[in-house]
Formats: C-alpha cells, sequence, structure tokens
C-alpha cells in the first residue's frame, strides 16, 4: 500500500483520535500532517498498522509542542495528555471517535456548505482544492468556510460527542445528507467529467464506516444500500463514446454483482426493521431496479408512492412521474407533473421533453429540450438532451 | 463551563402581542428562570425598554455627545436576554429552545475567551 493511499484511509481516523486527545480540530490536524511527513521520511515499507503508528507519532509530537509553548491553554492540554496512564503505548485510532467528529461536522449549529467542506476535509482527508474542484466554488470560499466552521465549533463549544438516542433523529440527518449529497455531487458532477469516482468512493467508504458504527440506525443502512445500489449501475451508465445510457437501455451485464448483493442484503435488513424512512425506500427502488431482467414499475411506482407520502418534495414527485409513464403511459405522467416546480433543474423539462415526444407531441417535446438543454450544466447531459432532440428532427406532429 | 448570551429580539412594525399573550409570556419566561436557576445554569436576565429610551455616547475629536436613540439603526434590536452557563452548545441550545418557545427566535452566542474564565 503506498503512502497516498494510507492517507486517504487513515487521515480522518486519526485526525478524529487525535481531536479527542487535544480538545483541539486545529491542533489535531497539525499533529497528524506532522505525523505523516515523518512517515514519508522514515518509512521504507509501511508499518503492520500504519494508522497506530500515526496516532502515537502525532500525539508525541502534539505534546513536544505543547512543552514549547507556554499558555495556559496549552498547560492544560498537555496535562490532559499526560494523564492517559490506562491508555496503551501503541494507540490505534478509535472508531468511535470518527462519529463523534462526523456528528461534530454535521451540526446543525455549522451552515450546510460547511458542513459538507468540512466533513471532506476532516473525514474524507480531501484538500481545498479537490473540494472547491467537486463543489464549483473558489478554493478560498472552501477554505473561509473550513477556518469559520472550525472557529465556531471552538467558540461556540460545539461539543464532541454523539448525540444521545432521543437526539438522533434530529441530529442523524444532516449527517445523513451529507454523505448522500457527497455521493450525488460524484455520481453526477455539476460541470465536467460526469462522474467522478474518487467523490463516490469516498462517500460510500464514510457510510460504511456510519453504518459499522450504527448498525441500528436503519435508515444509516438505507443510506448504504442506496449507494451502493447506484454505484453497482455507473459501469453501464456511458456508453463506450461516453455518451449517457438511460437505465432501460443499460448493458446489465456490466453492473457490479457484488455491490448489488450487498445492497439488496442491506435492503432485506432494512425491510426486516420495518421502521421505513426516505433513504430505504429510495434504497429498495434501486434493489427493484437492480433486481432480474427488467425493473417492475408497478412495485417501483408503489414505493414512490410510498416515498411520496414521507417525503412530498418535488424531485421525489419527478421521479414518480417517470414510474407513472411506465404503469399508466406518458399522458397520466404528464398530468402528475403539471403541478411540480422546481425552478432551475434542468430534469423537469427534460422529463417533460421524454413525455410529450412519446405521445407524439413533437413541437411541445422540442421547445422542453430546449428548455433543458439551457438548463443543464453537465455537458455530458447537454449532448445527450440535444442527442434525444435531433431524434425527433424530421418527424412531424405539434 | 462556557456562558452565553441568549438574546430575544423585537422587530418594529411587527404586530403587537395581546394583553393576555404577554400575560403567557412573562409566565413562562418566570418558569424558565426558575427552571435555570435550579440547574444552576443562570448567570443573569432581564428585559429591556424600548429602543427609543436608549442614548449613545461617543467620544469624537475628544469631545463627548450624546445622541438619542440606538446605535444601529436597524428595525430589530434586542428586547431582553439572558446570560446562562453550560457545558456545551447543545446544552445552550436546549435552553434556548425553551425561551424561543416563550419569546419568539432567540439567538444563541458564546462569550469570548477572555470572559469564560
Amino acid at each position: 500500500m503506498d503512502l497516498a493511499s494510507i492517507y486517504r484511509a487513515e487521515y480522518g481516523r486519526c485526525v478524529a483520535t487525535l481531536a479527542r486527545f487535544l480538545g483541539d480540530i486545529n491542533l489535531a490536524e497539525e499533529a497528524v500532517q506532522d505525523a505523516f511527513t515523518t512517515a514519508l521520511q522514515k518509512w521504507q515499507t509501511p508499518p503492520p498498522n500504519p494508522g497506530a503508528w500515526i496516532v502515537t507519532t502525532a500525539r508525541n509530537r502534539a505534546v513536544d509542542r505543547l512543552r514549547r509553548e507556554s499558555t495556559r491553554e496549552a498547560r492544560h492540554a498537555q496535562a490532559l495528555l499526560l494523564h492517559q496512564q490506562d491508555e496503551p503505548q501503541e494507540v490505534g485510532p478509535v472508531k468511535d471517535d470518527q462519529l463523534r467528529l462526523i456528528f461534530t461536522c454535521c451540526h446543525p449549529a455549522l451552515a450546510p456548505d460547511a458542513r459538507t467542506a468540512l466533513t471532506l476535509r476532516l473525514l474524507g482527508g480531501l484538500e481545498v482544492p479537490e473540494i472547491a474542484r467537486a463543489y464549483l466554488v473558489q478554493e478560498a470560499t472552501v477554505a473561509q468556510r473550513i477556518v469559520r466552521a472550525k472557529k465556531k465549533i471552538r467558540d461556540a463549544g460545539i461539543p464532541y460527542r454523539v448525540p444521545a438516542e432521543h437526539e438522533l433523529p434530529d441530529r442523524l440527518p444532516p449527517v445523513l445528507t451529507v454523505l448522500y449529497l457527497m455521493f450525488n455531487e460524484g455520481y453526477t458532477s455539476t460541470a465536467g467529467p460526469l462522474i467522478r469516482t474518487d467523490l463516490c468512493t469516498e462517500a460510500i467508504r464514510l457510510a460504511r464506516e456510519l453504518a459499522a458504527l450504527m448498525p441500528d440506525e436503519p435508515e444509516v443502512l438505507g443510506l448504504l444500500a442506496l449507494l451502493l445500489l447506484t454505484e453497482a449501475r455507473r459501469p453501464a451508465r456511458l456508453d463506450p463514446a461516453g455518451q449517457l445510457v438511460l437505465l432501460a437501455d443499460q448493458d446489465r451485464s456490466l453492473w457490479n454483482r457484488t455491490l448489488i448483493a450487498e445492497g439488496h442484503d442491506l435492503v432485506r435488513r432494512c425491510l426486516r426493521r420495518n421502521r421505513p424512512g426516505p433513504y430505504q425506500i429510495q434504497a429498495a427502488i434501486s434493489a427493484v431496479h437492480t433486481d432480474g431482467a427488467a425493473s417492475d414499475w408497478a412495485q417501483v411506482l408503489a414505493l414512490y408512492d410510498q416515498l411520496l407520502a414521507l417525503a412530498p418534495t418535488p424531485i421525489v414527485a419527478l421521479n414518480r412521474a417517470v414510474a407513472v409513464a411506465e404503469v399508466h403511459g406518458p399522458a397520466a405522467a404528464l398530468a402528475a407533473l403539471a403541478d411540480v416546480d422546481l425552478p432551475g433543474y434542468h430534469r423537469l423539462p427534460a422529463t417533460r421533453a421524454e413525455l410529450l415526444a412519446r405521445l407524439g407531441r413533437h413541437a411541445a417535446a422540442r421547445a422542453a429540450y430546449d428548455q433543458a438543454v439551457a438548463l443543464a450544466t453537465n455537458e455530458t447531459e447537454r449532448a445527450f438532451l440535444q442527442t434525444r432532440r435531433a431524434e425527433l428532427t424530421g418527424t412531424t406532429g405539434a | 463551563m462556557k456562558q452565553y448570551l441568549l438574546s430575544v429580539h423585537f422587530v418594529e412594525g411587527a404586530p403587537a402581542p395581546s394583553d393576555e399573550e404577554m400575560q403567557t409570556m412573562f409566565r413562562e419566561t418566570d418558569r424558565i428562570n426558575d427552571e435555570l436557576q435550579a440547574a444552576g445554569a443562570w448567570v443573569f436576565a432581564g428585559g429591556l425598554t424600548a429602543p427609543d429610551s436608549a442614548t449613545v455616547v461617543r467620544i469624537e475629536n475628544g469631545t463627548t455627545t450624546l445622541s438619542d436613540g440606538p446605535f444601529a439603526e436597524t428595525k430589530e434590536h434586542i428586547a431582553g436576554f439572558w446570560v446562562i452557563k453550560c457545558a456545551d452548545l447543545d446544552q445552550a441550545l436546549a435552553w434556548a429552545e425553551k425561551c424561543a418557545a416563550a419569546c419568539g427566535p432567540v439567538e444563541v452566542r458564546p462569550f469570548d475567551e477572555l470572559s469564560q474564565a
């Protein structure tokens, strides 16, 4: 294993552990970075437990540093570090520390943008330029968001802890949202290449960690299942020419069977709990799509009805309309979309265009494709919509 | 322990609460104050008179000038506040939730490090 992949895998865990020792995120980050610099100089081959090596080195570095500094805070932190006699010398990263840090990064008192940036930085080990590229914002903006968020955590006293059971219904959703957003931005990037594998992989890694840490929370399992089942279809999403391929036209033999099996297994575990939530239902929909040779649309529609009742958002209404079209035809789907309002989102006119085209209303379909093309920000998606529009030209109908 | 300011705001032009609503507000506030004291989180609290009773004192070029009215020309003014002490933001937010139920939106703001000693 090379140092870069060790860094990616261990950075978040090590920072989380050091943050508990030190009670300070900045200090924790500096200590871990110092330790990785030392590793770069010292390691011929990585030690058997690189995470533990980094934590021990970082902790020693932090103690040295605090000894040199003479503020009251530094002395206090040093005392804390030196008085943990019950800890063995070679300390590996503790999983609970990571969970604590996820909840700190996703605290509802932080701005949503800051939550994602901080999670990617502290737990995913992504660098500021990488986060900026993922979210199409200036590096300076991301850096500022992270600095502000860390300052607020310290100044406002946002605690490093996993919320108590009765607080979880309020505190878990922002954590799940961050991982979901991270994955989606990777799966359908706002601009640049359509898919950013690194973000998808990172979101799945963190979702796996969360599921391992909270195996009794069905929505956590639901989110992991949803991400795995979506990721499983990725290899079939683009044709050899780099063009987008719709679900119905995808070569199912390219789908990742291992991920599908794992996702299905998680969905079954969720079903047994019988505490459905939005992520579990979306995972169940993905499970239906990836089960057998073709999607069972009646079942998909029934699940969307359930999802719409639970989370009546315009996005859910839009996705449900696609299922309505398959079960009850394009006219019924158009009617279902009549009241849906999603300003600026290209998929609404794109879906309308498909339905109009199926009804033979080509002029209206062309106009809807034009709207969708104007709104789409990703080049691959725009090219796809233009191709669909071009296929209409030459046919008649109004 | 950290100290937090929990402030309640008054918005000019917003419909004034009825007498009955005011009575409920006072009763609820008293109850929260008792609860804060019992929990050992109470430091200080108080309601303020209307912003037009404020005076700003300035020293410009060595001369002290007084001006009638509040410092900031806004429609929103602090109407009252609590100063509480608790272990972390989550506890402060839990108190703020009770205060907000009684008095409307509450801003939670930590005191700086020098004031925490």
